[in-house]
Parts: C-alpha cells; structure tokens; sequence
C-alpha cells in the first residue's frame, strides 16, 4: 500500500539570533486513506509547524530545511508554488485554531466561500453560492443562504468555526489538517462541532491530522497518535497500542496526567518541570532535563526504535502495559 | 447609527461655532477692528461713517451677532481689492484649487497605495528600503523647497514643463479647468506633483504599516490555505482591509491639500485660493482673509464629520454597533 | 560596517572623558548608525558655522556699506569688485551669498530653537496638567487639542499671521500655535500610563504635594518622547518658517533667514541666476535633513518599543 501522507525527516528551522531553531526536528509519520492520526504534545512542541510545512504555509523566514513531504507519491517539499497552490485547499484542507481570526471581517461568508471554489473550478457565480450554500448547511448553519450575505462579526465563535470546516470541506479534499479546532470554544460546542467534523470526513472517506494538547479527543478519534516533544516525535503507532503500552517516559506521562475512570480518587501524575523553550532543548535526547530514567547515554541523541509506522525515541523505553 | 450621526453633526456645529469666536474675537479684539474692516485709504470722516454703518461702536457682543448674522448669509463685506462681494472673489478661485488638489490627491494614491503595498509586502528588498528612504525624503523636505528645484530643473534647465500659471482653460460645469485641455494638463503637471510629495509619502508609509500589520493576521493565512492565488490575496483580502485607514486619511488630508496648496499656488503662480489668501494677507484684504478663514474651519469640520460617516459605513463591525 | 563606525565612535568618545554609566550605552547606541553619525556631525558643523558667522564670512551681509552694488548677480566663483571670491556668486544687491547664508542660518536656526523650546514648554505643561488633574480640565484640554490637531499647520500658522499681521515675532508665535497640541497629547498620553501605576497614588495617599509628583515622576517618563518631537519639531518649525517667509509672510528684510533669501532669489529663478535661490536652498536643505537624521536616531535609542 502507498501512504496518501508519508512525511520524511522534516525538518523546519526559523532563523534566531544564534542560529536556526529547529520547530519541527526530523518528524516522520504516514497516513493512509481515510485514516484519521491525532497529533499530540504541548503547546509549542511544534505541531502546528507541522501542519504548515505540509501546507506549504511556513511564515517566513522559516523553511523546509530538509525532508520529505510525499502526497499520493509526490514530494511536495521539492514541489513548486503553483503546484502548491493547486494541491492548498483542494485535496489538502486546514483549518486552524482561532474561529474569531481565521475569517477576513471585511469580506461577507459568501466570497470566503465562493472565491475558495473559483480558485480551483471554473464555475459559474449561481454554481459556486449554491455549493457554498449547501456546505453552510452540511455542517449545521441553520438558513444558509441568508447567512452568505453575513459577515464574521455576525457569528458566535462556533459558528465561525463551523464555517471554516464548511470551506475545508467544499472540495471534498483527501487530507484535512485541523489545527485544535474546538480548543477555543466552549466545551458543550467543542463536543457538537468534533462530533460533527467526525461524521462528515468519515463519510467523505477524508484522511485527517487531528492536531490537539488533549489526549482525551484524540483517544475517542483516531487510529493513530503520534506525540510530539520538542520538535521531534518521540512516539508513534496505533492508537490503542501507544496508549496500552506507552514506551517513551513523556507519553507515559502525558497519560497518567490525564483523568479517567481509573484514576478517580488518586492523585493525577503531573510530568515534573517545566518545558525548555526551543533555544534551550537540552542536546541528545529533549526530554532528557525531565526525565526519571535519563542516564549518560540519553546525551546522545536518540534514533528512531521500530517501524517508519510505529516507533519511538528513547534508549530506556518502558515495556509494561499501563496499569 | 442615526443617534451617532445626530451626535456628530452637534459636535460638528458646536466646532464652527467655536472657531467664528475665535476669529471674531481675533479680528475685534486682538487685531484692531477699524483697520480690518475698513479700507485704510478712506478719510476721517468717512471712517466714522464706515464705523457707524458697519456698527463698531456697538458693544462687542451684538457686533458678535451681527457677525454671525453676516455668516449665515455668507455675507463677508467686500473685497477693498476687487470691490467685490469676498465670498464671491474666493468662489471664483475654488475651481483652480479643487482642480489642483484632486489631481495631487489622484497622484498621491496613485503612486503612494502601490508603492507602500510592494515596500510592506517584500520589506526585506533593496528596493523596498529605497522607497522607504524617499518616503522620508518626501516628508521632511518642505514643499516649497521642492517646487523650486522643480522648476529649476523642469521648467529652466529642461524647458520641457511651464511653470507659471493655468494654461489654456475649457469651460466645464460652469468652472475654467486646465486638464481639458493639452497645454492646461502640462500646467498642471509640476504643481501638482509638487503638491502630491507629502501625501505620497504619507499614503505609502500608511499603507506599508498596514499591510504589515495584515499580513500576519490568520485570514490572510487561512486565505493562503483555501488555495487563493497571490494576486486576490493581496488585492482583495490584504488590500480591502486597509481602505479603511488608507481612505480616512485621503478624506482628512483632502482638507490638509486645499490648506497646504497655498505654498504649491504662490510658486507655480497658480490662481487658486491659495494665491489669493497670501494675496489678501499681504495686501491686508481682510474680508477675503476672514471668508477665506471661515470657509476653511467649515471644509475641515465636514470633511471630519463626512469621513465619520465614510468609516460607518465601511467597516461592518462599526455598522453593527451603530444599529444596536 | 556599523560596527566599526560603532568602535571608533566609541573610542573617540572613551578617550574624552567618562561620560555617567548609564548615559554611555545610549550614546554608543545613538552612534552605531552611520546616518546617526553623518546627521550629528551635519548638525555640530552647521550650528559652528551659524555661531561663528560674523568670524568666518568673508563679508556682512547687513552691512550695508559693505555691498556694492556693482557686484550684484555675479555667478558663483566671480571676484568682487575689490578682487575677493564670491564663492557661491551674489544676490540682486550685490550680498555674498556665502554670507547671507551663514547670517541666515542663524535667523533660522533661532527661529526653529524658540518656537519648538516655548511649544515644548507650553504643550508639555498643559499635557501633563491634563492628565494629573483629569476631569473637566483634561476633556477641555484634550478638545482643544484635538481640535488643534484636526488643523493643518499652515492653516493655523496663516490664521495667527492673517490676526497678528507679517513679522518673525508673529511667525515664531504662529508655529507655536501650530504645534504646541503635539507635545501636549504625548505628554499626556505618557504621563497617562503613569498615572495608573501604584507610587502615584501611593504619593497621592502620602499627601505629597501634587508639584513634587508632576515633576518627580509624571515629567521625567514622558521626556524621552518629549525630546524626540521637539528634535524633530525644530526640523519643522525651520522649514515652517522658511514657508513662511518665501510666502512674503516672515522674516524681516533686514535679517533674512534662509527662507527669504530663496524668496529673494526666487524672481531671478526663471532668468536662470539659479545661484541666488539655489544654495540657501541646500543650506536650508542640510540643516533639516541633519536634524531629522539626529531626530530619527533619537527616537530609535529613546523609545524601547520602536527598537527592532
Ligand atoms: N513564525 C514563527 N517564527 C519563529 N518561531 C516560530 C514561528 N512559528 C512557530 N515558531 C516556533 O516554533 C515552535 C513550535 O510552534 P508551534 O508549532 O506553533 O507549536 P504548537 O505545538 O503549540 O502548535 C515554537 O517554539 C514557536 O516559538
Ligand atoms: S532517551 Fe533517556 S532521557 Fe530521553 S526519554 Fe528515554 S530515558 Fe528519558
Ligand atoms: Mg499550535
């Protein structure tokens, strides 16, 4: 089987007064058809960095520095702007985590949405405002079509964000990228709108990178999980496997501070420390200045243990199952 | 929106208001009313006369409202120079100053909206930073200055543009305007870049502040995501957010033009308004002076109340708030 | 290249004296831009040259048994009558220009200093009273100063002229006018952010009274902008008053300043006498662009914010 997504070693550097600094360091993950991957860490480990380096939207003057980004066997790191462009929006959609700054307030939803279909289909106006119509509806805008005529101001956060998956949808794309799209709402709304978002890719057959810092969504969502600690992912495999059998400390973690059934009534496990910022990641292993197993040979830096599909980064992975 | 609007427009007549006590006051009680109002080659008793007919034995606050009376019927005395009503003598210089501003306006947005666009967009380019030096250059050389070394250069060294006056006229709405016509245009060529200079640059920096400011807003990124090209990016997501701001200054600067063009007039010989007031001054031709004061305090305080309204409606987010 | 600049500028600077520890990061800093530097030498040698002008012109031009109308209008290199260089040629009463330029540049340099010094007085005094008083004097004042602003200069330099009549007294009165809202809304608008913090109003409670508070803390906050416009006000108010004066609305016959000497040169211009105009145009010219260069630089070492 070829991967729709198969991400190689890529690297993402911003250039600091020292220096690049290094947003995504080495990350490697695949995706199939269809399948959804939760991409997991904490804020500012490099996970939207990720979806922008796939999305060809890396804010210069960072770059791809090195890597492989293939889509359906193309390598979009070597490919040009207007195949870029063509492929943005198309077959690979985002949506990002802010509602109330994702649409321009001075143009009305309609034109968000139309000039998103006219970018790539030659159809005419009565076509696109019809198409855009039936997407406000698909995803829950009671009367749409007043409601193209409006302007963002005019909706509440979730409905602007709901919007926004409405233009993610509009060409039925292979890979949805959704940067923590209900981290900014409220938490009756998160739970409607990811339910919904869940129904419509799973029907359009939509392979999507679920972006989030909350394991919990990630666990009733996805078929795969890769986290993120640094910049690099220090773990990845299927969902149910990493989260019985977590190898690397910081997944392991991350899970234990999470609350669950389980847990109830003892004390939640936080991870111990606080994350360097980028500049100050130590050498050799980034998770090394937090980590309860770290000996001399975390200072060097730690491959890849396992399959391009499964595997971790650390030189003292646990073996047992979670209790 | 309607109690904004009933809002401004007292605040607007409050300043007008305002301003005929002051120049009223300034012209009674500061400057002495007898020479302002009066023509000076007049004899004693004709002075008295004059004194009695125009009321300045009268005390202050009744002349105060005879002067206001006079306002509102846009009656200033007449001019000691042309003999004539000085509203009248100002109007007919309206359309060389009109014709003058707008184009220097036209000029300004022309070269200075595209440029600021480029230098805000790729900020890094040399030929970004050169724009950026000449915007400053633009900005501290003094309009005068300029104008000289225009006709130094243009009109004496090359001989290529006139410097001096109108040109050739075509009649049009009842006005005398020199783009009609082929020598007018070159006429108004120098004036009117030279009038331009300031306003280019400050069109460009605006709109260089702008669109940096935009382009790191997430609709222009999420913009980038649906797949946009480049070009409707900048000219319909960028460019439309900063015609808000772009648009408030042309209005206010509008104003600030038809002031400034004073200095461009009085070099290039330019019969407008402008000539005429450092005309007037200089000849003590008070009534054109105090119309020519008043008119502008009204110009300024309904460009300010029109450009309000201008913003209204632009804005949506404004509109919303108007009506709830 | 600017650190260089930058280190002989600072060893220059060592070897004079050891300027107050926390005055030196800031002077190193003002020097590490080359424009900075060009502008401050610009603006020492100009205002040398308007110092000295009685020592180094070659003649004085307000004599006027010194002028001999026999030399009027010769071009820039010809000799007097007398035998001595006009360097830069003569006007239309046989004046060295040389001369009428560095006895202007004192006129001007005057004008500019006084009218931009008394506005800074004037609209930081009224700002900062403003925002320590606050109520119905602040809204009054901040009207007027908006109202002020909506203005054009020119609009209100005229208005004070067309009241006042012609005259450098007039002149430096109307730029005051003009300008003064400027430093009373920074001054404000600084003293503003002060005024919220916890030691004013610990002064308040303290019952220290409202002067000691206003100078001791409100003013020293808001100097730093302060001196940055009035750096840049003084560029302003010269070129205002050279407006001005070419206007015919300025500057007495007597002792013309750099604007009226290009008004005089002015009806030559067309007969292509250009000297006459020309170079009290560049003098005029390179004091506002050394200041501005100081000014700009100014602003960027002062004001932390505007650093990038
Ligand atoms: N435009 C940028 N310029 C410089 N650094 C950036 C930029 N965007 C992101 N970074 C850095 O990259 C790192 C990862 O950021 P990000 O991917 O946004 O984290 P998150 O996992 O919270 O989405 C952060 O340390 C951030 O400071
Ligand atoms: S490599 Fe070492 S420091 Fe890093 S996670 Fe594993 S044990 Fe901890
Ligand atoms: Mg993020």
């Amino acid at each position: 089987m070829t991967a729709l997504l198969d991400v190689r070693g890529l690297v993402t550097a911003f250039p600091g007064p020292e220096g690049d600094l290094r947003a995504v360091d080495e990350v490697s993950f695949q995706l199939a058809r269809g399948e959804v991957l939760g991409l997991v860490g904490e804020s500012g480990s490099g996970k939207s960095v990720t979806g922008f380096s796939i999305m060809g939207l890396v804010d210069p003057p960072g770059r791809v520095a090195a890597g492989q980004i293939l889509f359906d066997g193309a390598d979009l790191a070597q490919a040009d702007a207007d195949t870029r462009r063509s492929l943005r929006g198309r077959r690979i959609a985002m949506v990002f985590q802010d509602p109330m700054m994702t649409l321009n307030p001075v143009l009305r939803i309609g034109t968000q949405m139309t000039e998103a279909l006219h970018a790539h289909v030659q159809i005419s106006r009565q076509e696109a405002r019809a198409r855009a119509r039936d997407a406000l509806g698909l995803v829950g805008i009671p009367s749409p079509e007043e409601r193209l005529d409006g302007y963002p101001h005019e909706f509440s956060g979730g409905m602007r964000q709901r919007v926004a998956i409405a233009i993610a949808l509009l060409h039925r794309p292979d890979l949805i990228i959704a940067d923590e799209p209900t981290t900014a709402l409220d938490v009756t709304i998160q739970a409607q709108i990811l339910s919904e978002f869940q129904k419509l890719t799973e029907e359009q057959g939509t392979a999507v990178i679920w972006i989030t810092h909350d394991l919990a969504i990630v666990s009733g969502l996805a078929d795969r999980i890769a986290v993120m600690y640094g910049g690099r992912i220090v773990e990845t495999g299927g969902i149910e496997e990493v989260l019985r059998a977590p190898r690397h400390p910081y997944t392991r973690g991350l899970i234990r501070s999470v609350p669950s059934e389980n847990t109830r009534g003892t004390r939640l496990a936080q991870i111990p420390g606080v994350t360097p910022s980028l500049g100050r990641m130590p050498a050799g292993c980034a998770f090394r200045s937090r980590c309860g197993r770290a000996d001399a040979a975390c200072a060097a830096r730690p491959g890849r243990f396992g399959s391009l599909g499964a595997y971790h980064r650390c030189f003292h992975p646990h073996e047992e199952t979670l209790a | 929106m309607i109690t904004t609007l009933i809002r401004r427009a007292i605040q607007a007549g409050f300043v007008i208001f305002a301003m005929t006590l002051i120049v009223f006051l300034g012209v009674n009680v500061i400057g002495n009313p007898v020479d302002i109002l009066i023509n000076p080659d007049l004899n004693q008793a004709e002075r008295l006369r004059v004194i009695q007919n125009l009321g300045l034995d009268q005390p202050l606050w009744r002349q105060y409202l005879g002067f206001l009376h006079g306002l509102a019927q846009g009656n200033f005395g007449d001019s000691f120079v042309y003999g004539r009503p000085a509203l009248q003598v100002i109007a007919e210089r309206l359309p060389a100053t009109l014709e003058l501003a707008l184009c220097a306006m036209v000029i300004a947005i022309v070269i200075g909206l595209p440029l600021g666009l480029y230098a805000g967009l790729y900020p890094e380019r040399i030929s970004s930073r050169l724009i950026m030096t000449g915007s400053i250059l633009g900005f501290s050389l003094p309009t005068f200055w300029v104008g000289l070394m225009f006709i130094l250069l243009f009109a004496v060294q090359l001989g290529w543009l006139p410097s001096n006056g109108r040109g050739e006229t075509a009649e049009f709405l009842g006005a005398k305007w020199s783009f009609l016509t082929r020598d007018g245009l070159a006429h108004l060529v120098l004036p009117a870049l030279n009038l331009a200079l300031f306003k280019t640059s400050l069109i460009l920096r605006l709109t260089r502040a702008g669109v940096q400011e935009v382009v790191l807003q997430d609709f222009v990124k999420f913009a980038r995501a649906k797949g946009l090209r480049e070009s409707r990016i900048v000219l319909v997501h960028i460019l439309k957010n900063l015609m808000i701001p772009v648009i408030t200054i042309i209005g206010l600067e509008f104003g600030s033009l038809i002031a400034f063009s004073v200095v461009t007039e009085s070099i290039f010989g330019w019969p407008g308004m402008g000539k005429l007031i450092i005309d007037s001054i200089n000849l003590l031709d008070r009534p054109v002076i105090v119309a020519y004061l008043m008119m502008m305090v009204v110009l300024f305080v309904s460009l300010n109340f029109v450009i309000d309204i201008c913003y209204t409606l632009l804005d949506p987010r404004v509109r919303l708030d108007g009506k709830g | 290249m600017d650190s260089k600049l930058a280190d002989t500028a600072g060893i220059a600077a060592a070897e004079e004296a050891p300027p107050p520890a926390r005055a030196w990061p800031a002077i190193r800093r003002f020097f590490a831009a080359p424009s900075a530097l060009v502008g401050a030498l610009g603006l020492v040698a100009i205002i040398a040259v308007a110092v000295f002008a009685p020592l180094l012109a070659p003649q004085d031009p307000y004599d006027l048994m010194q002028l001999d109308i026999m030399d009027s209008r010769l071009p820039p290199g010809s000799e007097s009558f007398a035998g001595l260089p006009y360097h830069l040629g003569t006007d239309g009463q046989g004046r060295d220009i040389l001369s009428g330029i560095m006895y202007g540049l004192r006129t001007s340099l005057i004008v500019g200093l006084a009218s931009a010094i008394v506005a800074a007085l004037i609209g930081t005094t009224a700002g900062l009273m403003a925002a320590y008083l606050g109520g119905r004097a602040e809204t009054a004042v901040m009207r007027l100063v908006d109202l002020q602003l909506s203005f054009p200069t020119i609009l209100m330099a005229l208005m004070v002229l067309a009241i006042l009549g012609n005259g450098v007294a007039n002149v430096v009165l109307a730029i005051i006018v003009a300008e003064w809202a400027t430093y009373a809304r920074t001054a404000r608008g600084t003293a503003l952010v002060e005024r919220e913090k916890e030691y004013i109003e610990a002064a308040r409670c303290l019952r220290i009274p409202g002067h000691r508070v206003l100078l001791r803390h409100m003013l020293p906050n808001c100097l730093a902008p302060i001196i940055v416009i009035a750096t840049m006000q003084v560029a302003r108010a010269i070129g205002l008053e050279a407006t001005l004066s070419f206007l015919g609305l300025g500057a007495s016959v007597t002792q013309p300043s750099l604007g009226m000497l290009i008004a005089n040169g002015y009806q030559y211009l067309l007969s292509g006498l250009y000297w006459i105009s020309f170079y009290p145009g560049i003098a005029l010219l390179l004091t506002i662009v050394s200041i501005n260069l100081v000014g700009d630089r100014l602003r960027d070492v002062l004001n932390p914010r505007r650093a990038r």
